[in-house]
């Protein structure tokens, strides 16, 4: 009987060297004639150990890593196929490490347990249940129950989901689509990634649960053309759901069509607002759409629209199978459910960690994110992305919830946590906030366009030492306006970056500090 | 590295044909160019323009408004430094002056001999395996000075 070895095939873990680790397994396997089947799985989250490598055995998933191309030869001397447990890269029960053991998965309870291109061990690990029980339940039905879960936007916005589908399905058209928004363009973001490299399926039902609900027959998924894995990891699902009719014209066996198609973006963040992914899908420049009208009633092509994030819609098939009050019954105040948070930039342990909301900023980057791989002090967390603002540590008691981010001028966004340590230039990450606003704006209103140009001259001034006071006081102006006049969220939370970093760190936008240097 | 195909129009138009009558074609139609061509040529906007029922002037704004798109042949190798936050928190800046300095060229640039076009990138969602970076399409997590001076390398072959 040969050995059962699982290797991601997450980008995360082919950009550190999974795909020879893999080759070299089964090379290595074969000269020494022991039998193994190796499956390439979605990633466990656990980025630090990534190659993480896992053997089955008796006592269940045994995890080695980081594994590298190197590592292959001894690992197989320390006989690891058999779960061995005397070699460096050894971690034990991979469910047992303490980083997967505290999470609570629920989107991502399959991600990284099974194979993504395989439909039935998909259904095997509870897969279609929630598409079973909606056909059963009906549109009325599904809908109320996305409501009752209290499931939220998870792109950032936060909106209620049932609301939004409840919208849609009362709309009349002859026509209706749903749109997944994969334009995953936040910096220190990738649980979308993650999901549709490693349990595809799961947006897949997702999707069709929705366009069941709102009476939709189209979807589309408009992906980032940076995710070229997702893309193949996609397709296949698609294809591999279409042909065991899970998606067509009778989905299921039922009198409801769905069909579902991936397109790809072109490298614009502000594709990820909602209107201008909508623009981009139709095949126009990614120019945002004032609202309203909303998509909900004058969406793609002009049609009722759905449009949700990939995690809002991954969540879906939990919700119908479980049940809403299953899902409702994690989390605090109006955040229900679970969050997949993503710990990024200078952390010991980065990687994807699902929890109820409510768990505070301070215990994800001191306790599970271990604190910054550098072994330097934490200086600033940027939290929800580009638009997020940098949190100090004096406010590291803020609870991970929609209300409680906001009450403290910040948000969650689409679940980011980006750390920085003590060696982070705040004014030069203020600029940047602008620089990258100037870079990815679409033009369309002047508060963003012009508004972020201006914001990082007038902050060169400021590095230069050009009457700081003064243009200092211009920034904290200009930022208003971004804020308060912008057509959609790029121009309005950039000042989120940038007042964050004035306020919890004026020593850096001190003018008499000898770091003032002449810009290059 | 990556061999594109030489202009021309009749292949051109059977990139866009078979894309025409699709919902919303013009963003597939211009990735397949590019993936042919290695960029989209000018010469192919009216084909786009006349197929799709638009006017060139649309078909324009949409090629320059998506940073994807190329006007004109990149490098044989094609290097991507990410430059976003998570990266900047894990010293990709210092990683883009090293490969600017190597290369001769600021970011965006082609080396004059047309081996690398280096290019800054915001975002390949390997955050917390920063820094990150893309050669020719392959992505390279936990990037240093060492990593990146293979890459570099690399692209001498």
């Amino acid at each position: 009987m040969s050995v059962r070895i699982y290797v991601p095939c997450d980008a995360a873990a082919i950009a550190v060297g999974a795909d020879k680790v893999a080759a070299l397994i089964e090379k290595e396997a074969a000269a020494r004639k022991i039998g193994v089947e190796i499956i390439r799985n979605g990633s466990r989250g656990m980025h630090w150990l990534e190659t993480l490598v896992e053997v089955v055995t008796p006592q269940g998933r045994i995890a080695y890593g980081p594994v590298t191309p190197r590592d292959v030869a001894s690992l197989f001397d320390a006989k690891f196929y058999d779960g061995a447990s005397g070699h460096a890269l050894y971690q034990g029960l991979t469910e047992q490490i303490p980083f997967f053991a505290k999470q609570t998965r629920l989107t991502f309870a399959r991600c990284g347990l099974i194979d993504p291109r395989s439909l039935d061990d998909y259904i095997a690990h509870g897969g279609y249940a929630g598409l079973e029980k909606a056909l059963a339940a009906g549109p009325v039905s599904i809908v109320d129950q996305i409501f009752k879960s209290g499931l939220r936007g998870r792109g950032g916005a936060g909106f209620p989901t049932g609301i939004k589908w409840k919208t849609v399905a009362e709309a009349q058209g002859a026509q209706k689509y749903i749109v997944c928004n994969a334009d995953e363009g936040d910096s220190g973001t990738f649980a979308d990634r993650m999901i549709m490299e490693g349990d595809p399926f799961q947006l897949v039902e997702g999707m069709t649960i929705a366009g069941i609900a709102v009476g939709a027959t189209r979807g589309y998924i408009y992906l980032r053309s940076e995710y070229p894995h997702a893309k193949i990891a996609l397709d296949a699902a698609i294809e591999a759901a279409t042909h065991a009719s899970y998606l067509g014209d009778h989905v299921h066996g039922s009198g409801h069509a769905f069909h579902l198609e991936v397109r790809v973006g072109a490298g614009a963040y502000v594709c990820g607002e909602e209107t201008s992914l909508l623009e981009s899908l139709e095949g126009k420049r990614g120019l945002v759409r004032a609202k309203p009208p909303l998509p909900a009633h004058v969406g793609l092509f002009g049609k009722p629209t759905v449009i949700n994030n990939v995690l809002s819609l991954a969540a879906v098939p939990y919700i119908l199978a479980e049940g809403p009050e299953a899902y409702a019954a994690f989390g605090m105040g109006r955040s229900r459910g679970t969050m997949p948070i993503q710990l990024a930039g200078n952390l010991k342990y980065g990687g994807l960690f699902e929890t109820a909301f409510g768990i505070t900023l301070g215990e994800l980057v001191d306790d599970v994110g271990g604190g910054p791989f550098s072994g330097r002090p934490v200086k600033a967390v940027q939290v929800g992305g580009p638009l997020g603002a940098y949190f100090p540590r004096a406010l590291f008691d803020t609870p991970f919830d929609y209300e409680a981010f906001a009450a403290r001028d910040g948000l969650i966004g689409h679940g980011g946590i980006v750390v920085f340590d003590d060696t982070a230039d705040m004014l030069k990450q203020a600029r940047f906030a602008f620089e990258f606003c100037s870079h990815e704006s679409c033009g369309k209103c002047t508060p963003c366009r012009i508004g972020s140009t201006r914001g990082h001259e007038v902050l060169d001034k400021v590095i230069q030492g050009t009457d700081p006071v003064a243009n200092m006081a211009l920034v904290e102006d200009l930022c208003q306006t971004m804020k308060l006049s912008s057509l959609c969220a790029l121009g309005g939370f950039t000042p989120y970056p940038v007042l964050s970093a004035i306020t919890h760190f004026p020593e850096d936008f001190d003018a008499s500090k000898s770091h003032f240097e002449p810009a290059e | 590295m990556t061999h594109y195909e030489p202009w021309s129009e009749t292949r051109a138009s059977a990139i866009i044909a078979t894309h025409v009558g699709r919902e919303g074609p013009m963003l597939p139609i211009l990735h397949d160019l590019q993936h042919a061509f290695g960029y989209v040529p000018d010469d192919a906007i009216p084909l786009i323009a006349s197929a799709l029922n638009e006017t060139g002037a649309e078909v324009y704004g949409v090629i320059t408004f998506y940073h994807d798109f190329r006007r004109s042949m990149p490098g044989r190798h094609v290097l991507k430094l990410c430059q976003a936050e998570a990266c900047q928190a894990c010293g990709s800046d210092d990683l883009a002056t090293r490969a600017q300095a190597a290369l001769g060229i600021g970011l965006g640039e082609t080396t004059a001999d047309g081996r690398v076009t280096l290019e800054p990138i915001y975002c390949l969602g390997l955050c917390s395996l920063s820094p990150s970076a893309m050669l020719d399409g392959e992505i390279v997590a936990r990037l240093d000075a060492a990593r990146l001076d293979e890459l570099l390398a690399e692209t001498n072959q």
